[in-house]
């Protein structure tokens, strides 16, 4: 059986057999085959089973527009589903599995569905599992999704790397046939920048499947010359196997390169597949044309493909569906065919539908004949024909060519503004409408279909690129060529067929067509949704003009009266991870380290995710089992001695200039005007609409500079608008913006013992005692000798307590160091976690208290927005709505009960009402377990909460189950008169 | 997309930000009789035109120049592209 249906010649190499597995079984193919290729020469037709009656199908084309041989390749991890078999290059080792079928492609149960079609047609889901709607999630779709379908996933994480690039270039060619050929060459030898890119792994399109396109010489002679010059040329680059996939907008193209497709593995180092971002001047759409078939009955079965796809295998790849085939044809193209396999020794019939086909000596043709049934039920038998005298005739054929005419490749001139317009010469949609910026089709997409027209089209379209880009045109020779006129009939499917299909993939039949006019869905958006035609992977690029043709018919309509539908990015399938790259996993997106990022792993510490950056989230001693030992142990040993936590992470933004204090005056509500040199002071920022947009602290270094901070979430988006409002709205204040966020490595030092144990690091000419140094004081220091430093005595944990800064490079030093001076206080360094109960405990607002919705009247800083001076959204926050007089206030919780958590999101209920959105009084932001109070606590927003301290409300959660009392308290749980942090 | 950065000639959309209407920059008077309401207008109204639109871009991922592109919304076609602090000058925002 092996290569019975091999002819001679083609473009395979045979001295490099390659073997490989289709659904277990061993067969042998030649480098330069296709799977689909390999498989017919071996006399396998049968490739798959349909999406939804489970039809016995083979290939229809010999390209990527194929929608019936579809595939799974490889195995383990690497198994990919849906590829298409007539793209899949063949390589040794190869496996292939057929898939929708069961329990083989032969035997598939599932075919029961082809004998229940009149229950399946279009419209059957809508109609059919309306009723019970509880059955739909839980029977009919997960059945209907086992039932019809595509491949399998491997379940595994894909072991193989995908890149992305970038492209830059004058003139991008898209598909390297004549036309695209020819462009190439006239914009080469001219001097542009040029890519030719093709999805095809041999370049020149037609040249390769075609016979006496060239007057004088070989095609695919001529093709490989012009490959072999182009890549001479240092200003162009040849890239086959690269799809473009997408025309974006301003010249930007999505390609996607298939480095390592057509090998086993890919080689180390290199990536399975490349998606290129292609910016370009121009570009040339050179994408050909598609053959459309003809619908008639049972004109699915394995063995019936395009005319074109049929002396496609013949000529490049030597391979037939059999030995006696058959060629069905509206125009002269089939006859190409016919021509092609007689000349392999194939015997051939053409029915032609046209009266006047004329006679041929070298086959039989049955002029104004149509075919209207096949037999053969997995594969093709016999072809019944209508005859011109009214008779009938069966030929007995493994094979049957259909051409119903070209249709352009006109997809990418579709991806903007452009509308298709019908050619009625050619019976078929033409590009139209405008085009993506500095697209130009050329060649068989705008309809110049013989080879002639297509070199000559590709060349002068090269011409205007290049005229358009000030460069002076070479035009090399171009060979002379066939020039053969389109003679189409518009013909497109056999009258009275009901089981024709018009889309083989989405099993949409001529019937189904009908009904959906019948039903009323004559446009053809939603024909297409209501039958499903050309919704499936192929996007109907066979399919889509028979469906309009049929719907055109029944409606009395022409077709470009009924209209196409538009193509969207990607032109073929392509695969998810390569749209992720390598972003995925780790790589998912950077990660920021801090300076002492490292010294925190030596220690054991648990890292949290904040942004981008890595946090230390608590340090576990030996011993500690739970998290919570280890968060309550940092927090009593810092509140008791001193601890050090690693605060690099928040957003550090240089404010310099003569106008530094009058735009800080902008950017927050309340005043820093009158902010004393050597001064710190908390800021808030407002949103224009009033509500609390982050907050921090702004030290003044000297007159005209000032040192922001932000919260670690809002660095990006504060300093955004700092800048919009330094640009956009104060364009000429003097007053200069530089994040040092990455600059300056940043520790809190807090604890009744953090001036002691700074003391013996901050150089001694330095006072910073009380006296010297108070509370909310800053300034530039030197520390350990010498290095310079930045001093700030803020306090986020309530104690007595320092910020200090010094360059990245010496943050892990400094903790080091700290960590050492500090032995004899006991000194802990303490994370996230730690860093969060102490700042609850004291009563300070966080990103949930901050959370978008709140004003400075709800985190009870009111008077903070001063009403002296213009800030931003210090008019919008005076509104009605956000000063109302039962506004939600910050307040503190503890639970009545001990035991009781007081979980954040729970809400809040005044006692004796009933629990529902109606009577809601607010809920909780923060909670942590205090383990200076020895209970839970929390702070959140309650109506008027500042004149309800003392009352008992109802925490509920019916989500959670949570239903308990808790006491209003002031948030300020620990020291709230505020004496250790200025002692 | 390409913006055609004053400064930096085009570079792609990929590094700005967006922010919406150039009208932003008019930011009304504090100290007008009328403020809350103004400010409410320039908070919330904004014009959805079909055509041309000028609009607030942040070139993050580079210069930090923030720029007023004129863009048609129905193409995509960008006519123009300048400095917004350039714009905030010619147009009064100037002490």
């Amino acid at each position: 059986m092996s290569d019975k249906n091999r002819l001679n010649g083609g473009l395979i190499e045979r001295n490099r057999p390659m073997s490989f597995t289709f659904d277990g079984k061993r067969y042998s193919g030649y480098a330069g085959d296709t799977l689909a290729s390999a498989l017919l020469a071996n006399g396998v037709r049968l490739m798959g089973r349909s999406f939804k009656y489970h039809r016995p199908r083979g290939p229809l084309t010999a390209g990527s527009e194929e929608p019936n041989a579809i595939v799974e390749l490889r195995g383990g991890a690497r198994k990919e589903p849906n590829t298409r078999a007539t793209t899949a290059e063949l390589f040794d080792g190869l496996s292939a599995n057929s898939q929708n079928r069961f329990p083989s492609l032969k035997w598939d149960a599932m075919a029961i569905n082809d004998r229940l079609s009149t229950f399946f047609a279009a419209g059957f889901y809508y109609k059919t599992f309306m009723w019970p709607a509880a059955f739909w999630e839980k029977l009919y779709e997960p059945m209907i999704r086992r039932a019809a379908g595509l491949g399998t996933l491997s379940h595994e994480p894909d072991p193989d790397c995908y890149d992305k690039g970038f492209l830059h270039c004058d003139v991008l060619i898209i598909g390297a046939g004549p036309a695209g050929l020819a462009a190439a060459l006239t914009a080469g030898e001219s001097g542009a920048r040029v890519i030719l890119a093709d999805e095809d792994f041999l370049l020149g399109g037609r040249l390769n499947a075609e016979t006496g396109l060239l007057a004088d010489e070989d095609g695919v002679a001529w093709a490989a010359q012009a490959v072999a010059r182009l890549r001479s040329m240092p200003n162009v680059r040849v890239m086959p196997r690269s799809t473009v996939i997408g025309a974006f907008d301003h010249g930007v193209y999505g390609m996607v390169e298939r480095v390592s497709d057509h090998v086993a593995e890919p080689a180390a180092g290199k990536p399975r597949q490349i998606l290129w971002r292609i910016y370009s001047k121009r570009a040339i759409l050179s994408a050909g044309a598609t053959e459309r078939p003809i619908v008639f009955e049972n004109n699915d079965r394995p063995g019936i493909m395009l005319a074109s796809a049929m002396r496609s295998y013949a000529n490049r790849w030597a391979a037939t569906p059999g030995k006696a085939v058959a060629v069905f044809t509206n125009n002269d193209d089939g006859h190409r065919t016919a021509a092609d396999l007689h000349a392999k020794g194939v015997k051939v019939t053409v029915i032609d539908t046209r009266p006047d086909a004329g006679v041929s000596p070298d086959y039989e043709i049955l002029s104004g004949a149509q075919v209207i049934d096949t037999k053969g039920r997995l594969g093709l038998k016999s072809v019944d024909v209508q005859l011109s005298s009214g008779g009938t005739r069966t030929l007995f054929v493994d094979g049957l060519g259909v051409s119903g005419g070209w249709n352009p490749n006109v997809h990418m001139t579709c991806h903007q503004r452009g509308r298709p317009q019908w050619e009625e010469t050619l019976c078929a949609f033409v590009p139209g409408g405008t085009m993506p910026t500095g697209l130009i089709p050329a060649g068989a997409a705008i309809g110049a279909f013989s080879t002639h027209a297509a070199l000559n089209s590709g060349q002068d379209t090269a011409a205007t690129a290049l005229g358009d880009l000030g460069l002076t045109v070479t035009r090399p020779d171009l060979p002379s060529a066939e020039d053969a006129p389109v003679r189409v009939a518009s013909f497109w499917h056999v009258k009275g067929a009901k089981r024709a299909w018009v889309d083989q993939q989405n099993d949409v039949t001529a019937k189904d067509v009908k009904l959906a006019h019948q039903e009323n869905f004559t446009s053809v958006e939603h024909l297409k949704r209501y039958t499903t035609l050309g919704m499936a992977t192929d996007q109907g690029k066979t399919s889509n003009i028979a469906g309009l043709a049929i719907m055109a018919e029944v409606t009395g309509k022409q077709i470009p009266e009924v209209g196409t539908t538009m193509f969207r990015p990607p032109y073929t399938p392509t695969a998810i991870g390569v749209l992720a790259g390598r972003s995925r996993d780790k790589d998912f997106r950077p990660v920021r380290k801090t300076p002492s990022h490292y010294w925190a792993e030596e220690q054991g510490a648990v890292f949290v995710e904040v942004g981008m950056w890595l946090r230390a989230q608590w340090f576990p001693k030996p011993g500690e089992t739970h998290w919570r030992e280890s968060v309550d142990r940092e927090v009593l040993q810092t509140r008791k001695s001193v601890g050090v936590c690693d605060c690099t992470t928040l957003g550090k933004i240089d404010v310099q200039g003569a106008d530094a204090a009058e735009f800080l005056n902008k950017i927050y509500a309340n005043g820093f005007a009158k902010l004393a040199v050597g001064k710190t002071r908390y800021g808030l920022m407002l949103r224009e609409d009033g509500i609390a947009m982050d907050d921090g602290t702004a030290g003044r270094l000297a007159e005209d500079h000032f040192v922001v901070t932000t919260t670690t979430a809002n660095a990006v988006p504060v300093f955004r608008h700092m800048e919009f409002i330094r640009q956009c709205l104060y364009p000429d204040m003097d007053v200069q913006l530089i994040s040092t966020t990455e600059a300056w490595a940043q520790y809190a030092v807090a604890g009744p013992n953090s001036r002691k144990l700074l003391q013996k690091i901050v150089d001694p000419e330095f006072d910073i005692s009380n006296e010297g140094f108070p509370f909310m004081a800053c300034g530039e220091i030197t520390v350990c000798g010498g290095l310079r430093a930045r001093l700030f005595r803020i306090s986020f944990s309530g104690e007595l307590a320092f910020e200090i800064a010094v360059p990245t490079r010496y943050g892990d030093a400094l903790m080091r160091r700290l960590m050492k001076e500090g032995k004899e206080f006991d000194v802990t360094p303490y994370g996230t976690e730690a860093l969060s109960v102490m700042r609850i405990e004291k009563g300070h607002a966080a990103g949930n208290e901050l959370n978008g919705t709140t004003s400075a009247f709800n985190l009870g800083m009111g008077r903070m927005v001063s009403k002296k001076k213009d800030s931003i959204g210090s008019t919008l926050s005076e509104r009605p709505g956000l000063n109302e007089e039962d506004a939600l206030k910050l307040v503190g919780f503890k639970p009545v009960n001990a035991e009781h958590k007081v979980p954040a999101g729970a809400h809040l209920m005044t006692k004796g009402t009933p629990v529902d959105a109606a009577h809601d009084q607010g809920y909780i932001t923060s909670a942590c377990y205090s383990p200076n109070l020895g209970c839970h606590i929390g702070i959140g927003y309650l109506k008027s909460g500042d004149t309800r301290l003392g009352e008992v409300v109802r925490l509920v959660s019916p989500l959670t189950g949570v239903d308990h009392d808790v006491e209003v308290v002031s948030a300020h749980f620990v020291d709230p008169e505020g004496e250790r942090l200025r002692a | 997309m390409l913006i055609d950065h004053p400064i930096l000639g085009p570079r792609d959309a990929a590094e700005f930000v967006y922010k919406g209407d150039a009208m932003l920059i008019h930011r009304p008077d504090w100290q007008a009789e009328d403020a809350v309401a103004q400010f409410t207008d320039y908070g919330y109204l904004r014009d959805n035109p079909a055509g041309l639109h000028r609009e607030l871009w942040f070139h993050e991922q580079g210069d930090r120049s923030w720029l007023v592109v004129t863009r048609d919304t129905t193409t995509h076609e960008i006519t123009k592209v300048e400095l917004a602090r350039d714009v905030a000058r010619a147009e009064g925002r100037s002490r």
